[in-house]
């Protein structure tokens, strides 16, 4: 049983057809990515697993860990182990990141009832080892955060929830190279068994720093192709048109 | 208070006439009170200026209230408290869920005697009168401290300022009376939660404080809980001083029981140096109307204005601040947030006035509004008369829904939808609950998740 097997998926938005018949399995210890064009229904895809409420699926299934997702709340998916990480992620005023964090943490695991010292103490590792700021957490959820902060939030977040499937949603677009490796640093930290990754970029910049195991060719609402590695850099020198059909 | 206890033993005036809300009946008030003339004379002056008065034409919808339906809470000897079986299920409740004690429900409630707070007061007064500070509760404060009374007492807002003004002169009852002399500080807030005297008595309470040139203060009305009211009105008023170099602080919890009209007057006169703070959430009532008022008369005044209102199903909250610089370098700050939800009508009307007379005058004035779903209702109008070149006046307005997006945001990291909207909330309402006593702040953020079925604590 994979971790993540979606087949035959098709979805609207705004009564327009952008998720054309997409197939893809992803295993526990896999690190899988998605490379496209702009506009070709990538974030959708994210939003999709996660089950963002906006789209509207007509056809296919969403399995997780074999269980059907479907209609399945936002909140009760991550409460499974699904994460999605933002490209533009929202501001909550008035809400530090540190808080935010013990909440969602307390609600994903209820069982471990973490005192807020300890939490804070393991905030603070994480913090350090991703050499984001301390002062960070006591801000405010991506207030006045720039481009290269808001992502370095998002794979905080990610250290810090340890999901089962992490659908990373174009981590790397906007940094500047020593946020890039910092990013990367922070999703090579979590990759292991215990957890699934789809890695979603436009760029193969990152996979120099992240190596999938599986990279596929996303276009028009589809998967098109789907190779090693190796093709990362091939779609860097062809363009994503050679694939288009 | 032990003290006047002689005086209260006269009262045994039973009024058999025809009900009515008459010359007879504030006679029979200050009577029953053991007044002296000057504030029998006031009330019918009051009186007079109510029954000529029209109806405030602005702010919510009073066409359906009744004074008749109050007359009989007014009587002296009428039995104020409603039994325990009235108060609504929702209320009790909402004691249930805030842990308030046994003991404390029935005084919120309005159906119980006093809590018995009696030591913690007395322990209270004890080191205030070292200090100098009197801390009564005003029917006291009448008759023990008559001059200073009759010096400040409706003096910031007149009998005739409006309709509900003039009611209240009429037939006020109960609140507190604090003079803090100069030059001192008084070391703990102060709290009109230990004047409430007997069940019923603070809906049309007077709150008078008077705080000497460089002396400080923070007092705190009311009280999370929500308060369960026999009569369906509630129009108090405060009236504070505050002299040359002085510091008041005046926080509130607004949280009457669905059913009440809340219409209270609230005016701070600042003087040289002075500062003015105050800090208001208002969370309960059908219909509130409330503005509470700096006048910063002394030159180099200061006054900061802090507000939330929260309007829920079936409420209209009308709230809002006024700041009228008299003087010169005179400064005011104004940060009112409301959130409307489930239906509920939240309205920001704030008047910021610049003499002519009041030149370097610094102001900013930042009012925001959060609507939960396209069932409920915001507006503000923040009205700027400016009548002087020399002003730094800054403004700032916004509103809006919360955003479908956030609370995605939030729900992806495994909160629920309740949750997520609670805390969105919260953290909208931050940077005002902060300002409020640690305590409320707790109560008022879990009062406004408890609306959203959250279980944030």
């Amino acid at each position: 049983m994979s971790l993540l097997n979606i087949s035959n998926l098709h979805a609207k938005v705004n009564d327009k057809e952008v998720i054309k018949g997409l197939n893809i399995k992803i295993d526990y210890g896999e690190v899988h990515a998605i490379m496209g064009p702009n506009g070709s229904g990538k974030t959708t895809l994210a939003n999709l697993i996660m089950g963002n409420p906006k789209y509207e699926i007509t056809d296919g299934e969403i399995l997780f860990n074999g269980k059907n997702v479907i209609g399945m709340p936002v909140n009760e998916r991550a409460r499974l182990g699904i994460f999605q990480s933002f490209q533009y992620p929202e501001e909550i005023p008035g809400v530090t990141v540190r808080n935010f964090l013990k909440l969602a943490y307390d609600t994903i695991y209820p069982d471990e009832k973490m005192s807020m010292f300890d939490f804070g103490d393991m905030l603070i590792k994480m913090a350090d080892q991703l050499k984001i700021d301390r002062s960070f957490l006591d801000r405010n959820i991506n207030v006045g955060f720039s481009g290269g902060e808001r992502k370095k939030s998002e794979i905080l977040q990610l250290n810090v929830l340890k999901p089962k499937l992490a659908v990373l949603d174009e981590t790397d677009s906007g940094l500047d190279i020593d946020a890039l490796r910092i990013v990367a640093k922070g999703i090579n930290n979590v990759i292991g068994p215990d957890i699934g990754v789809l890695l979603i970029t436009h760029y193969q910049r990152i996979l120099d720093y992240v190596t999938p195991h599986f990279v596929h060719v996303f276009i028009d609402g589809k998967i098109v192709k789907t190779g090693g590695p190796e093709m990362a850099k091939e779609l860097e020198i062809e363009g994503y048109e050679s694939f288009a059909m | 208070m032990s003290k006047n206890t002689k005086t209260f033993e006269k009262v045994n005036y039973i009024v058999r006439s025809a009900p009515g809300f008459n010359k007879r009946l504030i006679e029979e008030i200050s009577l029953s009170k053991d007044e002296p003339d000057w504030m029998k004379e006031l009330r019918l002056k009051s009186l007079e200026f109510f029954l000529k008065r029209p109806n405030p034409n602005f702010g919510v919808d009073i066409s359906d209230f009744d004074i008749n339906g109050i007359i009989p809470y007014l009587k002296p000897d009428a039995k104020k408290s409603a039994s325990w079986d009235e108060v609504p299920e929702e209320i009790k409740d909402t004691f249930e869920k805030l842990g308030i004690p046994e003991a404390e429900r029935k005084v919120f409630a309005g159906v119980g005697a006093q809590y018995d707070s009696e030591v913690v007061y007395q322990n209270i007064k004890k080191q205030l009168s070292k200090l100098g500070v009197i801390f009564l509760d005003m029917e006291s404060a009448v008759r023990e401290y008559p001059e200073i009374v009759k010096k400040y007492f409706m003096h910031a807002v007149p009998p005739n300022d409006h309709k509900f003004a003039a009611l209240h002169g009429a037939v006020w009852s109960g609140g507190s009376f604090v003079y803090v002399p100069e030059n001192v500080e008084v070391p703990m807030p102060l709290q009109a939660y230990f004047m409430m005297a007997s069940p019923g008595i603070g809906q049309f309470e007077h709150t008078l404080i008077i705080v000497n040139k460089g002396a400080k203060l923070h007092f705190i009305e009311g009280c999370s809980a929500p308060k369960y009211s026999v009569s369906n009105l509630h129009s108090g008023m405060v009236e504070i001083y505050v002299e040359e170099g002085a510091t008041m602080r005046y926080s509130t919890i607004q949280n009457w029981s669905k059913n009440t009209y809340n219409l209270n007057t609230k005016r701070a006169i600042v003087g040289k140096d002075a500062t003015m703070i105050w800090v208001s959430g208002s969370i309960g009532s059908a219909k509130t109307m409330l503005y509470p008022a700096s006048i910063l008369n002394g030159k180099g005044a200061r006054a900061e204005h802090m507000n939330i209102t929260y309007a829920g199903n079936g409420q209209h909250l009308d709230t809002g601040s006024k700041v009228i610089h008299l003087a010169p370098y005179t400064s005011s700050k104004v940060d009112a947030r409301s959130i409307s939800s489930d239906g509920g009508y939240a309205f920001y009307r704030g008047l910021l006035r610049v003499s002519k007379l009041a030149h370097h005058v610094k102001s900013s004035v930042e009012c925001s509004a959060l609507m939960m779903d396209d069932k409920s209702t915001s507006g503000t109008l923040p009205i700027m008369e400016i009548m002087n070149n020399e002003a730094d006046i800054g403004h700032e307005a916004r509103i809006g829904r919360i955003k479908e997006e956030q609370i995605y945001y939030l729900m992806s990291r495994g909160l629920s939808e309740d949750d997520a909207k609670a805390l969105i909330v919260r953290g909208f309402m931050a940077p005002v609950v902060k300002q409020l006593p640690l305590e409320y702040a707790i109560e008022f953020n879990r009062l406004v998740s408890m609306n959203f079925k959250s279980n944030l604590g």
